[in-house]
Parts: structure tokens; C-alpha cells; sequence
């Protein structure tokens, strides 16, 4: 597999304060020297807390905001040196889908207008085969093409969703951005989206930066997973060997502090101390030190190098290696078998007669105002 | 054991512009001992968070039509004067919020406010409210509580802000205590300190807790008992072993089958196909039927009877126990 998008040393600092004549008085390190190699077709997952950069690290990818220092390859072509006009052009092949389906819609364009601006912008398709494209686009993304005259607010969240990621879609990218696509979604919607997104990358080869602070959500997306901490990168895997052994306490935390659908999990709890240090001053050296349990004087002076291992495993921590062994979630969590029989049975189609019970719910409006909130 | 609450048939009717009318809660009833926890699970517009606020009266009167008996140490709530309620919230009735930020007054130091429950329900003086409440912060963990008392809301995190609204709300020991979405805004390792919290809290002060979430995660780790809740009524109640071992209704299933798995990867996540019904005008038959993929004829023609699964387990679903359909 060769890579689409590679970031190397990638920074980017916030000014917070500046006195009366500009000069900076305090500044946020909110990316600090992050390493990222995405290989066409697959899934990056960053993962971490408020603050830890990982939006930041999004939004740099696509140039929407200018690194500090830095260098960022997408199918080896270096864009921070592209001018205005490959810049524009790089759009088409990069898109990003936002959080908050609710503030990311233009809410007075109806959905064909939202999904259309891409398409003239760079002209891809010639107006008269525009409606048809945006017709296609909206049965892409599991949306009855009929409501193409529609405005945002008549559609749930979920269905927003939907509509961003066509919108994304219009230009065909090879790469998306999703800064926590499913995060303001409820639970069932959730798995909708998700899937969607899962097809849409088999079906179309789409490549991902998927954003989130979810680790069961990334479990299921990611081949590849980055924690992140405070602006740097802790520790990156492949997603299945991130789970079964991770080694970074902040991973480790990270993951005993997810709350599992099961009453007494029998899990090792390793919860960490505080709160999130401020990004204006993050503590010296590692930045975990003054919450972890193993920090020794050398994590408070030494900033510990990100350093990988044959397989692709790199951590950054001066003691992992000292550290008792943790196993992973895998094992554990597994639901019980009556639960797991039910679950089955709900998941597999409705059987035969299905059909004739939806007839007789639609004849009689029972069936749930189809689609609108 | 006699429940310290015990809500009968509650009913919440909104009256909204143009004489639309929208049923939010309807027939809710559960109880609840001293010293247990109640999980209210749902999604959003299920109306478990106005189940909270109409158990409180904080529903605005003027639009919302309370039915129903919140019965509470022996007395009905929904009967009691304002001014008996406002006796009671506070004091033996509390409540914490979702967002520490929107719900603590921004120009008050947070000292200030925690005194003001204790000055005014427990007589206290300025000065033995704040060395009271100064306690309450350390009760709660937040470090260096001399220095805190005295600072305003927006100097602290969002973990420490949720921890002072636990202390506000635990000042006068109440009886009972709702928390609505209390972690929701916050990130998981901090998320994780604040159950910690409520889990001591719970041993220590043997308080009725009512927790409103919509994560089963949560509900999981710190509830005794869960009530599932579904387009403004309880669809399923259970001891909570019982609902995550063998849950028996439908939606309750596919909402344990909604949540990616962390134990093994699946190609397709379950859905819960289609979307709430139109609470203004509810069908006189399942409210979940549209959406299930164990419905029948009946689910749609009438009401669905609850029915008893077990010890203080019972589920509104005709095909309840649900062990009939996989056999």
C-alpha cells in the first residue's frame, strides 16, 4: 500500500494573548510535532481528549489553517507549497465533515443547493446534469433523492449528516476528514452513520482521518489508531494491536475509564489523577508526568521520543516496557449469551410478512412521521 | 421497605402556539427505596429529562400539564404549594445538571453559592455556611478547597465545575437526588473520577438517586435498577444484572445492539431502523412497533399490557418474555 497522505514534524501554535502592540504574551502548542502516515484506502483514527489537538491536526491536513513548521505530503505532492490554484484544486481531493451537522449546514439553502455549490464550483458537472448528480448524491448517502427542496431544519440529525457527508461527497475526494461525524448523534442513529461511512469508503476507496474521542466508535472504524495527548502523539498502532495490548498509561487510562454495558465488568481500573493540565503551560517532559502513576524524575525533564517497534507499534513513554502488563479489552467485555442471542435475532432482517405489517401501519399513520423530526 | 418515592401514572402534556398539544410523558410510574439507584435510559425526546424536572415542579406552569402522583415521603409533590416546594429543593430534594457551566451563576464565587442552600434551609450563618461548604468541596475531592470556595465558576475545569454542583447539590443531605446527564459534557478519564464520586457518595449518604443518561455504559456502572424509557413512556424496567443480561424488550435490545462492541469487530453495527413517532399524535398501540423487527398484527392494533419477567422486572411488549422468539 502505498501512502496518501504523509505529516511530518507538523506544529501549530495559538496565540491567546497579545499585548497592546501585538507581541505574543501567551501561546497554546496545540499541534507539537506530529508524525502521520495514511495509506490509501484506510482508516487513521486520532483519538484524545478536549485540547489534545486533534482537530487542530484535521483541520492543518486540509490546509484550512497554515502549520507553524512542518511538512505534508498527499500522494507525495507537498501542499503547503501549492499556490492558490493547485490549492483549490487539492479541495477536490480532500474533504472534511464536520461535528455538528446543526451549525455546518447552511440552514437558508435548500439540500440540492447545498449539495450543488461543489459541483459548479469546480465545474464538474454542467448544469443541466446537475440535479441528477445531487438526485445520485442523496441515494449515496441512503436519502430519498425527493427531498432535494427541503431545508436543513426539516431534517434530523442523523439525516444532516447525511446530507454533509454528500455534500463532502460531491467533489469526489480520496480523502475525507470527520471530525467527530457521529458524536452529536444518539446511539441508534449513531450505528446508522457509522455504517454509512463504513460502505461508503468500500464502495467508493475513500481514505479517512477519523476524528473522535470514542474509543468504541474507533474500535469499529479504525485499521489504524493515534492517541494523542496534549498536542503530541502518545502512542499509535494498529487498531486490533492498540486494543489487545496497549502500553502508554494514557492509552491505558483511556481505556479503563470507558464505561462498558455490563454491570460488574471485571476490568483493571488504572484511573488517572486531576485534570487535563492547561495547554497555555503543559508540564515539562512527558506531558502525563504529574498525572501517572509510574512518573519517575527522568519523565519530568525528558520529553520521551515516539518510537516504534517492528510491527508498527510506537510508543512514547521512557518506562513502558517496566510497566505490568495489562490485557487489552477484547477478552473481557463480551456480552452474555442470552443477550447475545437477542441481540442476533434483532439484527437479522424482519422475516417474511414484514412487508404486509408495514402496509397496515402506513394505512393507519402509525408509522412514525417517516423521516422528520 | 417502604419506597421513599413512588410516582403513579405521571403525565406530561405540553400546550404549545396554535393549539398543538404534545404528550412528552405518559403513564410513567416506578419506586423507589432509600439508598438504590434508578437509571432513566433513553434517547433524546423520550422524555426523561422531563420526567425529572416535572418530579421537581420545575415545568413552566403555564404550558405544561402535570398528571399523575409524585408521592415523596409520604406526601404527593404535584399537590404541595411553590413555596412548599421551594422548602423542599435544595434540601431534601436536589437536583445536578448536564452543563456545570450553564447551571452554576457565573457572578457568584462558587462558595457563595453553596452557602446560600445552607443559609437558607438550614439557618446557617455566612460564616459557618462557608466553613460548611469548604468541607462539602473536599467531600467532593476538589484540591486545595480553602482556595476554591472563593473563586468564580469560570476558573475551574469542567470535571471540578460538575464536582461543585455535586457538592451543591449534596449541602443539606437530601433524601433524594436526580442527576441529569451529570458526565455527559465531560471527557472519559474525567467522566470516570466523577462516577468514582458518585459511587462513594452513594455508599455514604444512603440518598434515593434517579440518574438520567443516555449512555448504557454509565447506567451499567453505577445503577441498582434501570428503566428504559421510549417515545415518553418506560417500555422496560429491571434490576440491572437483569437488564443487561437478558433485556426483554425489543428496543432495549437494539439499543445494546446499537453500541459498537469493544470485545469483538462486526462488519455492520445493528440499527434501530426509522425514526420517533409524532408525539402530538401518539398511536393507541406500541409506540415502538413501527420501528421492531419482532412485530405483529396485534403490536399494532392495540395498547401492549405490561408484563411481569420477574423480580421487579417487567416489560410492555406483548411478547414479552422475548425468550419465546429465539426458541
Amino acid at each position: 500500500m502505498s501512502a496518501l497522505l504523509e505529516v511530518e514534524g507538523l506544529s501549530r501554535h495559538f496565540v491567546t494573548r497579545r499585548s497592546p502592540f501585538g507581541r505574543p504574551l501567551a501561546t497554546v502548542k496545540a499541534v507539537d510535532g506530529v508524525d502521520l502516515t495514511v495509506p490509501a484506502g484506510s482508516t487513521l483514527a486520532l483519538v484524545g481528549e478536549t485540547g489534545c489537538g486533534k482537530s487542530t491536526v484535521g483541520r492543518l491536513i486540509l490546509r484550512l489553517i497554515e502549520p507553524l513548521a512542518g511538512d505534508i505530503r498527499f500522494e507525495g505532492r507537498r501542499i503547503l507549497t501549492f499556490g492558490e490554484k493547485e490549492l483549490r484544486a487539492f479541495r477536490r481531493e480532500a474533504q472534511i465533515v464536520f461535528q455538528d451537522p446543526y451549525s455546518s449546514l447552511n440552514p437558508r439553502m435548500t439540500v440540492e443547493e447545498l449539495i450543488a455549490e461543489p459541483l459548479a464550483l469546480h465545474d464538474i458537472v454542467p448544469a443541466s446534469r446537475r440535479r441528477d448528480r445531487v438526485a445520485e448524491l442523496l441515494s449515496l448517502v441512503g436519502l430519498d433523492p425527493r427531498y432535494g427542496q427541503r431545508y436543513p431544519h426539516e431534517f434530523s440529525g442523523g439525516q444532516r449528516q447525511r446530507i454533509a457527508i454528500a455534500r463532502a461527497l460531491a467533489v469526489e475526494p480520496k480523502l475525507i476528514v470527520c471530525d467527530e461525524p457521529v458524536s452529536a448523534l444518539d446511539v441508534s442513529i449513531r450505528s446508522q452513520v457509522l455504517n454509512l461511512l463504513a460502505g461508503l469508503r468500500k464502495r467508493l476507496s475513500l481514505t479517512y482521518v477519523f476524528i473522535s474521542h470514542d474509543l468504541s466508535v474507533i474500535k469499529h472504524i479504525a485499521d489504524r489508531v493515534a492517541v494523542m495527548y496534549l498536542g503530541r502523539i502518545v502512542e499509535t498502532a494498529p487498531a486490533d494491536e492498540l486494543f489487545a495490548n496497549p502500553r502508554h498509561p494514557y492509552t491505558r487510562a483511556l481505556f479503563s475509564a470507558i464505561p462498558i454495558p455490563q454491570p460488574h465488568s471485571r476490568r483493571q481500573r488504572q484511573l488517572l489523577e486531576g485534570d487535563i493540565p492547561s495547554p497555555l503551560s503543559p508540564p515539562t517532559g512527558c506531558h502525563l508526568h504529574p498525572r501517572c502513576a509510574h512518573a519517575i524524575e527522568r519523565c519530568q525533564l525528558e520529553r520521551p521520543a515516539l518510537i516504534a517497534d517492528q510491527g508498527g507499534h510506537a510508543t512514547a513513554c521512557h518506562r513502558w516496557r517496566e510497566l505490568p502488563a495489562l490485557s487489552g479489552l477484547s477478552e473481557q467485555e463480551a456480552p452474555g449469551p442470552r443477550l447475545e442471542r437477542l441481540m442476533s435475532e434483532f439484527t437479522r432482517k424482519p422475516g417474511v410478512g414484514a412487508t404486509a405489517v408495514a402496509a397496515t401501519l402506513n394505512s393507519r399513520g402509525l408509522n412514525g412521521v417517516p423521516d422528520r423530526r | 421497605m417502604t419506597p421513599l418515592v413512588d410516582v403513579e401514572n405521571l403525565k406530561v402534556v405540553f400546550h404549545g402556539d396554535r393549539g398543538r398539544i404534545i404528550h412528552a410523558v405518559e403513564s410513567v410510574s416506578f419506586d423507589l427505596a432509600p439508598g438504590v439507584t434508578l437509571g432513566l435510559v433513553g434517547e433524546s425526546g423520550c422524555g426523561k429529562s422531563v420526567t425529572a424536572l416535572a418530579i421537581m415542579g420545575l415545568l413552566p406552569k403555564g404550558s405544561a400539564e402535570v398528571s399523575g402522583r409524585v408521592g415523596f415521603d409520604g406526601s404527593n409533590l404535584l399537590d404541595l404549594t411553590d413555596s412548599a416546594m421551594r422548602d423542599l429543593r435544595g434540601d431534601r430534594l436536589a437536583m445536578i445538571f448536564q452543563e456545570p457551566m450553564t447551571s452554576l451563576n457565573p457572578a457568584y464565587t462558587i462558595g457563595e453559592q453553596i452557602s446560600e442552600t445552607l443559609v437558607r434551609h438550614r439557618g446557617l450563618t455566612r460564616s459557618q455556611a462557608r466553613a460548611r461548604a469548604i468541607d462539602l468541596l473536599r467531600d467532593v475531592r476538589i484540591p486545595s478547597p480553602e482556595q476554591r470556595v472563593d473563586e468564580y465558576p469560570h476558573k475551574l475545569s469542567g470535571g471540578m465545575r460538575q464536582r461543585a454542583m455535586v457538592a451543591m447539590a449534596l449541602a443539606c443531605d437530601p433524601k433524594l437526588l436526580i442527576a441529569d446527564e451529570p458526565t455527559t459534557a465531560l471527557d472519559v478519564t474525567i467522566q470516570a473520577q466523577v462516577l468514582e464520586l458518585l459511587r462513594s457518595l452513594k455508599a455514604k449518604t444512603n440518598a434515593a438517586i434517579v440518574l438520567i443518561s443516555h449512555d448504557l455504559g454509565v447506567v451499567a456502572e453505577i445503577c441498582d435498577e434501570v428503566a428504559v424509557m421510549y417515545a415518553g413512556e418506560i417500555v422496560e424496567h429491571a434490576p440491572v444484572d437483569a437488564l443487561f443480561e437478558s433485556p426483554q424488550h425489543p428496543y432495549t435490545i437494539g439499543l445494546l445492539a446499537s453500541i459498537p462492541r469493544l470485545d469483538r469487530r462486526v462488519e455492520t453495527l445493528a440499527t434501530v431502523e426509522g425514526s420517533l413517532p409524532d408525539m402530538s399524535a401518539v398511536p393507541q398501540a406500541c409506540r415502538f412497533a413501527p420501528r421492531c423487527p419482532f412485530r405483529s398484527e396485534i403490536c399494532v392494533s392495540r395498547p401492549p399490557p405490561v408484563v411481569d419477567i420477574g423480580t421487579r422486572h417487567w416489560s410492555r411488549c406483548v411478547k414479552a418474555p422475548l425468550e419465546r422468539i429465539i426458541a
